[in-house]
């Protein structure tokens, strides 16, 4: 039970990290990206590259930092993917999303949005294999936190969690402090009038792209380090972000954070009661007790 | 030689191509005066300065401030050209502190910290409330948050989309005082106001809008005493907005 | 020649059933803008529904009513009903992602129950022991695929017909009113909630009932025919044929189904043995870019509809751009 809680606790991270992009993106461009999980999968695969790369030009890199299975290439990897996947995002909304926005209706965007999932999935999957991946493949240890009632961490775990939480604190210090922050909630709140105050559209709309894409980079590496890498990963996580998005609000920062957590927590606590099987679909039902109780999430405005 | 700052010339426009609301209206508008436009509801006096401030294409005529053509300008570029714009409704951003709103408006501004606390002394409430929450104001302090942040970007034209409407008489007053003490500064405004009687009272000049085409327009001491105007826009019935 | 003619009607078979379920996606879609992405969830409930109701008694799983077998595809239809109107209920009144996340949401909690009920669906090893109708009579050879065929294109055709009429009904044209102007139809006294309900039900009921002709053919469903990727072929049909056109989502139909058909048999034919295993893959490419591709360049389809108002993307534009103006 309480082993439960602290994996959903650390599942939440990543989910957390996922989801603040995806409900800038669907606040701000105001449409639901299905493609976003793949982001998490660009990041994850281009950490791979990168790490390789790394650790075969400057083999003091592949030394492992302290307990974990993480090295200092793959730390550097994740600086750089998080560049390299925000900088994909934004070339994928000009190419794509841009094009379909100017031309039609929301709704294609949507259908535009699944279509560059299937495309982005199975590109992934042709060039780098459809079996699984690791950044390391020793076996790390969990430590022994509890040995009744049972609890086992492991370091990477620890690790994973505490960047996350950093990464959050960050966001939350540039949205809360700084004028680019304002910039942005403005543009979420009221486009015309952020722009007629001197702010960029355009620039704003790149700067949800480049912050969406690094922090699903990071949610997608984490993923990596926690369980593996596939190319089908974001498939899987494409329901569990939006699950977060539609507990916490669309649109809210702090909801996608809350609800990533909660999403995390609970899809590992159903196991207790449901067979591993179901976890699935622990997600959609979350999302329909949502819609049932608090359709506009715990902090999301209602917005038609 | 009137000294004339915006120049509007024959402007076609609206929402939805090929459906103009507004068709060849032309203004001009002085420099360090108040001039307000008036027209009865549908006329296309907020879809004339959303059309000056690039919020909807121009598709035929030009729009010139300072003689600079400034149309199809995007919008985010117009505080660079001197104009700022203050929409009727949703004129502030709710979910961001006051502080938060004008220091947005602010970021442009070289002098930003000496030009806020200009602002806080022009307007003691907002230096009150600076860590409240916008959507927290009442609707008169929200007028005053929205003017201030017009102010911050240091325009020498700003545009007002009937400032006065949804407030109590006495808060609607204020407001259009403040906007002619702002023109007593040299600010120039140009103001849309359904708020006729009390925005004739203060204005220099004023141009009348109905069924997107120009009417009349003329000194606003002259036209508060002209039948025309009865005859186009109060019909007779003279309706106080709320 | 015997061979490629009885190729030809199990093509045409199928195309013709994933044509009905291109109409159903169509009336949601195309006429009243509402966003499906668990096609598949419908046409699964239809496909389940009608072999659990009309099937034999088996081991292991629910099943073997043996119903009268038009009973048991109507059952099938009223199943994928039940599950349209429970998500159409709580999300059709919120902003459209809502809908869209729900709907792909029913998609994949649906493969996901139908692989682990064992007991209810028979699991992962599918749904067996359905007697196909009339088959005592027709054989299982040649003829009863022929009759079948048949029958599937009267379906189809019934189909075509019953939406045509309904596009131009009252009903049809709320349906349009509501999709072109929201408020205008609010301010009327329509209930758009309402009707849009009607309209998303009952296009996954015509869904439905395309699974159910799909699971009678084959006299077998599993898991593995409720896979995410026949939702985003439904939808390529859709968006090729041209949305709010009913001709052409069944031309669209019959098109994409021939292209995956031919390009699954070109790979394996002439892909090297190493890339075999990729096929897949790159047919799940091709349909993303045809999605995207279409969206780009053609968004009103190969065959637009005549009428201008109810093309997805025409009129629509400046509409919501007045919205953000206001």
């Amino acid at each position: 039970m309480i082993q439960h809680l602290v994996d959903g606790i650390l599942v939440g991270s990543f989910l957390s990290l996922g989801a603040i992009g995806l409900t800038m993106a669907m606040h701000i461009l105001r449409f639901a990206n299905f493609s976003h999980a793949e982001l998490l999968s660009i990041g994850a695969y281009c950490a791979l590259v990168f790490d390789k790369v790394f650790e075969s030009l400057l083999p003091v890199l592949a030394e492992k930092i302290g307990p974990l299975s993480m090295t200092g290439a793959l730390a550097i990897s994740i600086v750089l993917s998080m560049a390299v996947t925000g900088l994909s995002a934004v070339l994928i909304d000009r190419f794509v999303f841009q094009r379909v926005r100017q031309k039609g209706e929301e709704l294609s965007m949507v259908f535009a949005s699944f279509g560059m999932a299937l495309i982005i999935r199975n590109v992934i999957g042709l060039i780098f294999g459809l079996s699984g991946e690791l950044y390391s493949s020793d076996i790390a240890f969990a430590m022994v936190l509890s040995r009744d009632p049972m609890l086992l961490v492991k370091p990477d775990q620890v690790f994973v969690l505490i960047a996350a939480l950093v990464l959050m604190v960050l966001l939350h210090l540039i949205l809360s402090r700084t004028t680019f922050g304002f910039s942005l909630r403005a543009v979420a709140e009221n486009p015309n009038l952020a722009q007629v105050h001197g702010v960029n559209l355009k620039r704003m709309i790149a700067a949800v792209w480049i912050i969406g894409g690094g922090l699903g980079a990071v949610a997608g590496i984490f993923y990596g380090l926690s369980y593996q890498i596939t190319p089908v990963m974001g498939r899987d996580l494409v329901l569990p972000i939006f699950a977060a998005t539609i507990v916490g609000g669309i649109g809210s920062v702090y909801g996608a954070v809350l609800g990533g957590f909660i999403v995390g927590i609970a899809s590992n606590m159903a196991l207790v009661v449901l067979p591993s099987g179901y976890s699935p679909s622990v997600p959609f039902l979350m999302i329909l007790a949502v819609l049932l109780v608090r359709p506009n999430g715990l902090f999301g405005e209602a917005r038609v | 030689m009137p000294d004339t700052l915006l120049t509007v010339d024959a402007v076609t426009a609206g929402y939805v191509q090929d459906l103009p609301i507004l068709r060849d209206v032309s203004m001009n508008v002085e420099r360090a005066k108040l001039t307000v436009i008036i027209g009865p509801n549908g006329a296309g006096k907020s879809t004339l300065i959303k059309a000056v401030v690039g919020l909807l294409s121009i598709s035929k005529g030009t729009v010139k401030a300072e003689g600079k053509d400034i149309t199809g300008l995007s919008p985010d570029r117009m505080t660079d050209a001197g104009i700022s714009y203050v929409p009727q409704t949703d004129n502030v951003f709710r979910t961001l502190k006051i502080q938060q709103n004008l220091d947005l408006a602010l970021q442009k501004q070289a002098n930003a910290a000496e030009k806020l606390a200009e602002l806080y002394d022009r307007f003691p409430v907002l230096a009150d409330k600076r860590r409240e929450k916008a959507g927290s104001l009442s609707g008169g302090q929200r007028q005053f948050l929205a003017v201030a942040m017009a102010l911050a970007a240091n325009p020498s034209l700003i545009l007002m989309d009937e400032p006065s409407a949804g407030l109590s008489p006495k808060a609607a007053e204020e407001v259009l005082d403040l906007v002619k003490q702002l023109t007593g500064q040299g600010v120039t405004i140009l103001l849309v106001e359904q708020n006729v009687k009390q925005a004739l009272k203060r204005a220099d000049h004023c141009y009348v809008l109905a069924e997107g085409r120009n009417q009349i327009d003329g000194p606003a001491a002259e036209l508060l005493e002209d039948p025309a105007l009865g005859r186009i826009y109060l019909g007779g019935e003279r309706r106080v907005p709320a | 020649m015997i061979g490629v003619i009885s190729y030809l009607v199990f093509f045409a078979t199928v195309a013709a059933i994933l044509g009905i379920a291109v109409l159903g996606l169509n009336l949601q879609w195309g006429n009243t803008g509402l966003f499906n992405g668990g096609v598949v969830a419908s046409f699964g409930a239809g496909a389940y529904g009608t072999l659990i109701l009309g099937g034999t008694p088996q081991e292991g799983h629910l099943g073997g009513f043996e119903l009268f077998y038009p009973l048991a595809l109507l059952g099938g239809m009223a199943f994928s009903g039940v599950l349209a109107w429970v998500v159409g209920k709580l999300t059709l009144r919120l902003r459209h992602d809502y809908l869209a996340i729900a709907t792909f949401g029913v998609a994949v909690a649906f493969e996901n129950v139908m692989r682990n009920a064992t007991s209810v669906t028979g699991g992962a090893q599918g749904i067996r022991g359905f007697e196909r109708p009339l088959r005592d009579f027709l054989g299982s050879g040649f003829a009863y695929n022929l009759v079948f065929l048949i029958a599937v294109v009267v379906v189809l055709a019934g189909v075509y017909v019953f939406l045509e009429r309904l596009t131009v009904s009252p009903f049809g044209r709320l349906l349009r009113a509501i999709r072109e102007d929201e408020t205008a139809a609010r301010s009327l006294g329509k209930a758009p909630d309402k009707l849009r309900l009607t309209a998303f039900v009952t296009g996954s009921v015509i869904i439905g009932l395309a699974g159910g002709l799909y699971s009678t053919f084959y006299a077998f469903v599993s898991p593995q025919d409720v896979l995410p990727i026949l939702t985003f072929q439904i939808w390529a049909m859709l968006i090729v044929g041209g949305a709010g056109n009913n001709k052409g989502a069944m031309a669209g139909a019959f098109l994409i189904w021939g292209a995956w058909t031919f390009s699954g048999w070109a790979l394996s034919r002439f892909a090297p043995i190493e890339a075999q295993l990729y096929t897949g893959s790159i047919q799940f490419v091709l349909i993303g870019m045809v999605i995207v591709g279409m969206l780009l360049w053609r968004p009103q389809g190969l065959f637009p509809e005549r009428l201008v108002v109810s093309q997805p993307g025409g009129g629509s534009r400046e509409k919501t751009q007045a919205e953000g103006l206001t």
